[in-house]
């Protein structure tokens, strides 16, 4: 595998022009499906990510039901034509994965208990991939969720980390990510920091994952404020003042 | 007195704090902080911190006059969907009718609409709802429709006063269940108005001058002949 | 399940008495209908579908591989559908229902039988390699008449599509598709511009493709027939009816859904509808992916 593409050039800049600690260009907007409870599509770098919200509404089958609290059904899933080589529809044992673990992160923020026996179903579709697709899922799932009505204690956000050419950087674009040699996406509860989702792979040194864990929450606040943008957007634009 | 700031909030947003006020709806506390769970708009009443829902299912609160739809028909009941997260449970005895075991589905059936009262939410949100008052019962004729249940207050206005102007404008009956659904029976014309006055109020609920500009639009189809 | 509460039923039959629709169209008149192409950079062709509330997105994915044993000159097409859970509260996740291999199919008989992709243009190597085109249809809100949203994206998508010929082929396999295609228009007559893309094929060679036929959809309730039904329609049909008809007025494919019934009369009326707005629905897809064909 030749990698005589050179990640990081001397002046610091990235393949597409960003800095170590910058994002790629990211857009999102609240409320675009009509049949959805609440919805967002988001575009984060060459990543499309639709997002619909569907509950909080009786659980089925009934042997799935949590007499005391919802269950999140998250639903990652990644349309045939969103990857380079075509993937077969359908989960696969990947999406199932990320599925689980941005059900996990949502549960923790999402106020369940006001929802015995219910569930709340989450379909994220990427429908364009470009490396960060399961924060990209979670951070639009974020605010589908508001959208929909959901209470939360607070809007989750993701946003990834990584190493290429041996330094530390922010938002892995999709070189990166293939050629890289860490990748370290998380999810946060932007208003207390927690850590909501936490995966890692490839090789980092103590110091090289502080540096690394700092991009990827600085990443997340400043997601953060264009997710709170976009439900704002959405819905101040009615509010007409005399 | 219209509060004239209507200021929409997020989840997680911090609308004030313990010390000078108390949390209402629609909010929780974390370290003696009033936060927003919801996204909604900001209503402050006598010192309470609330937050009026924009979006989201309808919230049953018992004593509520809902229009239902019945999904299934039980040895001992019916289900129901009032457009909460969970369908309703219709008792056999919480009807006026004298029925015989196993013939509930002479009654009422699937496809069939109702005006009910929310009679019961119990601690795992099971909802029970009754046909037993003298307004409620099946409904026949006109149309039905549904709206988001955070619209239902704008729709029926202070007082009564929108829905009041478009009942006068249009002659229909006109009952709105909070649970956001909608029945409207009249002549075909006053119908059409009805759903044009409500669709609007729908798209525009939070802004202001709304009641003049429904007024307008119900005052220009009198005139208009299809 | 949502449930259509039979006053809504009685009240739609009603309008339809007297030639009124709920949304306020004709009987014989399309919701508002938008086409954008090239709206995903990893698909070789895509394109999205709004018919009043209702979007698909078609997205077009190239490989190379073996024909069938049957066609050993022939390129392959495969179509596929999903009504993922994102669309509508009643779909579900999982392997694909009735529903969406319906629509599947009836789309890709609608491209195939038509001939719209010329097959016989995307044979690399006789027996041994030929283009193979996935048509996938990604249904994204479902608020009424899948069938044409869905047949209008795969043919948006299919006409900006470019077969990623130097991404997927060697040297000698490009050599040997040039060698085949000419060979199969100085039969069918080619010009300068054709042969010119052929001789220089690039990255954006596109689609061998043919005039396309398109997809009405008509559903009948309470003896009336409508063109285009909104989910409400849908929701209380009794049987549906597609027509696909090509620029010539002639018929080349057909589905009658649901488990009512059709009279001859009223086949033949929705022949005619599915016929004159057919062409209305080809002039704005030829607008919006700027009609350059091969």
């Amino acid at each position: 595998m030749e990698s005589e593409v050179k990640l990081i050039d001397d002046q610091g800049k990235r393949l597409d022009g960003r800095k170590v600690d910058e994002l790629r260009d990211i857009k999102i907007e609240a409320g675009v499906l009509h049949r959805a409870d609440g919805s967002c599509y988001l575009e984060w770098g060459g990543n499309k990510v639709l997002v619909a919200v569907y509950g909080p509404r009786e659980a089925v089958p009934r042997h799935t039901q949590n007499p005391l609290k919802a269950i999140v059904n998250a639903k990652y899933n990644m349309a045939a034509f969103s990857v380079e080589e075509r993937k077969r529809p359908g989960p696969d044992r990947r999406s199932r994965e990320i599925s689980k673990v941005i059900s996990e992160a949502l549960e923790k923020v999402i106020l369940i208990e006001q929802f015995p026996r219910a569930s709340i179903d989450v379909a994220i579709e990427v429908l364009d991939a470009e490396a960060g697709t399961r924060v990209a899922g979670l951070t639009a799932a974020g605010v589908a969720l508001a959208d929909a009505g959901i209470p939360m204690k607070d809007i989750p956000v993701g946003c990834a980390a990584g190493k290429i050419a041996g330094q530390v950087v922010m938002d892995l674009g999709k070189e990166e990510d293939n050629q890289g040699e860490a990748d370290l996406p998380i999810a946060i509860s932007p208003r207390t920091d927690e850590i909501l989702l936490l995966q890692m792979d490839g090789h980092l040194t103590l110091e090289e994952f502080e540096k690394a864990f700092d991009y990827a929450v600085k990443g997340c606040h400043i997601v953060s404020e264009i997710q709170k943008k976009a439900i704002l957007d959405k819905y101040e634009s009615v509010l007409e003042v005399e | 007195m219209e509060n004239r700031e209507r200021k929409i909030v997020i989840p997680s947003q911090i609308l004030g704090d313990l010390i000078s006020q108390q949390a209402g709806r629609g909010t929780f506390v974390e370290n003696g902080k009033i936060i927003s769970e919801k996204l909604g708009i900001l209503n402050m009443k006598s010192n309470y911190v609330n937050v009026v829902p924009l979006k989201g299912r309808y919230d049953a609160v018992v004593g509520d006059f809902v229009i239902g739809i019945v999904q299934e028909a039980l040895s001992s009941g019916w289900l129901v969907d009032i457009n909460a997260p969970y369908p309703a449970l219709l008792h056999v005895n919480e009807v006026p009718w004298d029925i015989e075991f196993g013939d509930t589905e002479k009654y009422l059936n699937h496809g069939d609409s109702i005006m009910a009262k929310v009679l019961q939410v119990d601690e795992s949100k099971k909802l029970q709802i009754t046909l037993n008052d003298r307004n409620l019962y099946k409904i026949k004729g006109g149309h039905i429709i549904d709206v988001e249940p955070s619209k239902v207050p704008r729709i029926i206005g202070k007082k009564a006063s929108m829905i009041g102007l478009i009942k006068k404008y249009t002659r229909c009956r006109i009952f709105v269940g909070q649970n956001g659904r909608i029945w409207i029976d009249g002549d075909m014309e006053g119908i059409e108005k009805v759903l044009q006055a409500v669709y609007k109020i729908e798209n525009e609920a939070v802004s202001f001058g709304l009641t003049n500009r429904i007024e307008e639009l119900l005052k220009k189809d009198a005139k208009d002949v299809r | 399940m949502t449930i259509v509460p039979l006053i809504k039923r009685d009240y739609i039959y009603k309008l339809s008495e007297q030639g009124k629709r709920v949304d306020g169209r004709k009987f014989d008149e399309y919701r508002k209908i938008e086409i954008e192409t090239n709206v995903i950079s990893k698909a070789e062709g895509s394109a999205k579908v709004k018919i009043g509330n209702t979007q698909v997105l078609a997205g077009i994915k190239l490989d190379v591989g073996e024909p069938y044993p049957d066609s050993p000159e022939s390129g392959v097409l495969t179509t596929a559908a999903e009504l993922i859970p994102l669309a509508s509260p009643d779909f579900e996740s999982g392997p694909p229902q009735a529903d969406a291999i319906e629509l599947a199919r009836v789309v890709d008989r609608g491209v195939r039988e038509s001939e719209v992709v010329e097959v016989e243009k995307l044979c690399i190597e006789p027996g041994e390699k030929v283009w193979i085109v996935f048509i996938d249809l990604h249904i994204l809100d479902y608020d009424g008449n899948l069938f044409d949203a869905a047949s209008l994206a795969a043919l948006g998508a299919l006409f900006t599509t470019k077969i990623p010929v130097t991404r997927l082929l060697e040297e000698k396999d490009i050599d040997s598709w040039q060698k085949k295609l000419l060979e199969l228009y100085s039969i069918t007559g080619v010009n300068e511009v054709i042969k010119n893309k052929i001789q220089n094929m690039k990255e954006d060679f596109p689609l061998p493709l043919k005039e396309p036929p398109i997809s009405c959809t008509s559903v009948k309730f309470n003896k009336v027939v409508v063109l285009d039904p909104s989910l409400d329609e849908e929701e209380i049909a009794d049987a549906r009816l597609t027509i696909a008809t090509d620029k010539n007025g002639d018929i080349r494919a057909m589905q009658k859904g649901l488990s009512g019934s059709f009279t001859r009369d009223e086949v033949q009326k929705v022949i005619k509808v599915s016929v004159d707005n057919g062409r209305e629905l080809r002039e704005q897809l030829y607008k919006s992916i700027g009609k350059e064909n091969v």
